[in-house]
């Protein structure tokens, strides 16, 4: 095993040692936050990892990575990253008892830039992720009424057709691009703010307050609907789903294994970064939320089975996904087939019920061998069940345009479209409540906020600083903003983050420690399996990733959809490369959170050098613990 | 029908059904027809005259024949469209200001809990540092444990105690 250990003094002295945290235990005089009760605890972790992701993203990739075959590498690496992971921030939050930029600076003081980059991440990714909350808000106050919106598109000024956009792309597609976002052609294209997404996106941010005003102590009671509510929806989907025609014909076409994918390497990269991502580990939440916790909680256990219902609730949300685009998509086989039996029944006057589907094919010979010359000037479409089924799209796309438009085939839709919006927004609220905790408590850490103003107010503060920001996101152009905010901000600063976790942890905290906390804390030692992912496999797996994301990212050119009614492909959406201006924002994104952590590094060892060649100050700020009437005045 | 049609858009008695010429009849029920205007002697009515006519009567004929625009075709006279049935307020508006009332409620009332909370708070600490500044209060402590915490939490029951109770007969 490697023994490195990177030397670390002073380390005792940051840290509460075991007996403090034994007589916290006892004394209960914590000044921190508590869990009323353990579900509360893994309802807001549950919560905080399944999210919009498990529902858009994974039956996307499952689908294009050989179905059932996928779930090989989603499994290995589950096991290999996910949970050590997991375990690995659920225990270091335990045992230190602090938010992110306290655990990493009480490890040693130049690794607080781990802290505040996680800190930055989760702030940029929140800004973008109420957002989508808010066009999710958007489509559930439109669901009140009987046709859906989307279902038909809207008629000319002269009531004698449709609007021309509608009609050449489709209904779901215009209420999707024109009526909710109004999307320009360009990113470099603002526009004006859309009034509607600005009311919805201040009803996003307002109930997000609501739920966070106080910290867990709201958010703990918030998760008992919002992490609950999608398994309900889910289930009633499910059930709905599998009673409609052609849903098995999605399920079996999601799962069927193509085993030559596990050879491609792509496969595994974006096995790996779903995992990861799907986690949300190195947000700063999750050592957050365990640092709530009692000191003796199970952390392993913990670890373990949220991992289990993560993986177990992605598998779930893509059968049910793709039952209802199996349906869709033999509807749409259907109405192709109904227009060529049309055209062939128009053009040799045959009685209708005559040509069915199943006979399709001799009436056509029987029509050639009848007179070619008119059979051979008839036009008839391709239909392929299976483009229809490959045109799983992945993200806002699969909610908004492919998954709107299956409940429009449905009866009752108004039900069905409540229903599904209010299950997207409890899966994206119960992630923002982890977002708000990595940016929350940070600050407190930081000591940027007077500790006499009250948690109502810098909750609100955050909010309001938030809400304001992210009106860049109800521009005309907003829906590019938020791209290139979801491909940048989210994904290269976590994984370094993430990496850096597992170092300092493993090496510079100390594995053996490590190891004795844990020991200390559940009453056994971590057994081998963690030791070798901890201190290999994992941190390995995560530079594999990054290091094969950002070849990718760097050497690909750089180009996003845009939806454009004058491209002469349209519908189709045309691929457009960036506007120079938007690559240093892109650097910036990914830039800033990165760099945090080596600034950091440097300008804490500049200031120590500093100090040092000042003054020789033996004495080091000793913890005097005062107690009054046998009251331990601990500040947490 | 198409006579009749004729009839009311000209206004003119006159129009026969022997004036409908029919050709090209198929089995499924598909045909060309031709007005003529028996006064300007088997002239044909212009084509866009008979578009007209048809569209202003198009319920009519429908109705007739109990079908729809979408069943019975008029080549190249595109059917003119049901308006979209729009209530005064948009629906959406009412459901967003149902859920704002209800957020903005929800603010104000944690806010004013918070407040008082705090106000409470406050009071309680005041009066217990003036107690303390006069010796009065002594604080009990338990094995090390202040009773104070003990009361917030629900009350042990101590077993060794409890278990006496059964020695009683009960009356």
């Amino acid at each position: 095993m490697v023994k490195l250990q990177l030397p670390n003094p002073g380390l005792e002295d940051r840290i509460p040692s075991h007996t403090e945290l034994e007589v916290l235990e006892k004394e209960e005089a914590d000044s921190r936050p508590k869990w009323d009760n353990k579900a509360q605890y893994m309802l807001t972790c549950v919560g905080f990892c399944v999210g919009l992701g498990n529902v858009w993203r994974f039956p996307y990739l499952c689908q294009s990575h050989g179905g059932g075959a996928f779930m090989i590498p989603f499994l290995i690496l589950l096991i290999l990253e996910g949970i050590p992971l997991l375990h690995l921030e659920f225990a270091i939050g335990q045992r230190l008892r602090k938010g992110s930029v306290g655990v990493w600076s009480s490890i040693h003081p130049t690794l607080k830039g781990v802290g505040i980059a996680a800190m930055f991440v989760s702030f940029l990714v929140g800004l973008y992720y109420n957002t989508i909350i808010a066009w999710v808000m958007w489509y559930f106050f439109n669901s009140f009424q009987e046709p859906l919106p989307w279902s038909s598109c809207p008629v000319t000024a002269n009531r004698t057709g449709y609007i021309e956009e509608c009609a050449k792309s489709s209904p779901v597609d215009y209420f999707w691009y024109r009526e909710t976002l109004n999307t320009s052609t360009s990113i470099a294209d603002s526009g004006s703010i859309q009034w509607w997404l600005l009311l919805c996106l201040t009803c996003a941010w307002g109930v997000l307050y609501v739920c966070t005003i106080r910290g867990i102590e709201t958010t703990g009671k918030a998760v008992y609907v919002t992490s609950t509510l999608p398994y309900l929806v889910l289930t009633i989907f499910l059930i709905r789903g599998l009673t409609l025609k052609g849903s098995v014909n999605g399920i079996v076409y999601l799962f069927t294994p193509n085993v030559t994918e596990l050879a491609n390497p792509v496969t595994w990269l974006d096995a790996g970064a779903q995992v990861f991502y799907s986690f949300s580990l190195a947000f700063g939440g999750l050592i957050s939320f365990s640092s709530y916790n009692s000191v003796h909680n199970n952390c392993e256990k913990d670890a373990v089975i949220i991992s289990v219902i993560n993986g177990f609730t992605s598998v779930y949300a893509a059968t049910v996904i793709y039952s209802i685009i199996g349906f869709r998509a033999t509807e749409r086989y259907d109405d192709c087939f109904d227009r060529n039996i049309l055209t062939l029944m128009n053009a040799f006057d045959l009685p209708e019920g005559n040509v069915t589907q199943d006979n399709f094919e001799q009436m056509q010979q029987l029509c050639n061998m009848t007179d070619p010359t008119i059979f051979a000037s008839l036009k008839f479409e391709t239909c392929d069940l299976k483009t229809f089924l490959n045109d799983g799209v992945e993200g806002t796309g699969l909610a908004f345009i492919v998954f709107t438009e299956a409940i429009t085939k449905m009866p009752v839709s108004p039900l069905w479209s409540i229903l599904f919006f209010i299950m997207l927004f409890c899966l994206g609220l119960s992630s923002m409540f982890g977002n708000m905790e990595g940016v929350l408590v940070p600050l407190q850490d930081l000591n940027v906020i007077p500790p006499k103003w009250p948690k109502e107010l810098v909750t609100g503060l955050i909010c309001a600083g938030s809400y304001l920001i992210a009106f860049i996101f109800v521009l005309a152009s907003g829906n590019y903003w938020l791209s290139l905010f979801d491909s940048f901000a989210g994904s290269i600063p976590l994984l370094i983050i993430a990496f850096c976790e597992m170092f300092s942890v493993v090496y510079i905290y100390g594995i053996d420690r490590f190891n004795k906390d844990i020991e200390f804390m559940i009453g056994h030692k971590p057994n081998i399996f963690w030791q070798v992912t901890w201190r290999v496999i994992s941190p390995l797996i995560m530079l594999v990733i990054f290091f094969f994301y950002f070849v990718v990212k760097v050497n690909e050119e750089l180009l996003y959809s845009v939806w454009d009614p004058s491209y002469e492909e349209f519908p189709k959406t045309q691929k457009v490369g960036y506007p120079n201006w938007v690559y240093a924002i892109i650097v910036i994104l990914a830039g800033v959170p990165s760099l945090v952590i080596p600034a950091f590094a440097i300008y804490k060892a500049i200031r120590n050098c500093c100090q040092k060649k000042k003054d020789r100050t033996g004495l080091i700020g000793a913890t005097s613990e005062t107690s009054v009437n046998g009251n331990l005045k601990n500040s947490a | 029908m198409v006579a009749f049609t004729m009839r009311r858009y000209s206004s003119k008695t006159t129009t026969q059904i022997s004036n409908v010429l029919l050709c090209n009849v198929t089995d499924r029920v598909s045909f060309w027809f031709v007005v003529t205007d028996s006064t300007k002697n088997t002239t044909t009515v212009p084509g866009s005259e008979v578009e007209a006519a048809i569209r202003m009567n198009r319920n009519r004929i429908n109705n007739a024949f109990l079908l729809s625009d979408k069943t019975l075709q008029f080549l190249k006279i595109p059917s003119t469209l049901a308006p979209p049935v729009e209530p005064s307020t948009p629906v959406w508006l009412i459901v967003f200001g149902v859920v704002l009332c209800l957020i903005v409620a929800g603010i104000v009332f944690l806010v004013v809990a918070g407040i008082q909370q705090r106000k409470k708070k406050n009071k309680e600490s005041t009066e217990r540092e003036n107690l303390e500044d006069k010796g009065e209060v002594t604080i009990t402590i338990e094995n090390g444990i202040p009773c104070e915490t003990l009361d917030l939490k629900a009350g042990h029951i101590n077993g060794v105690f409890s278990a006496d109770d059964e020695r009683f007969t009960s009356l």
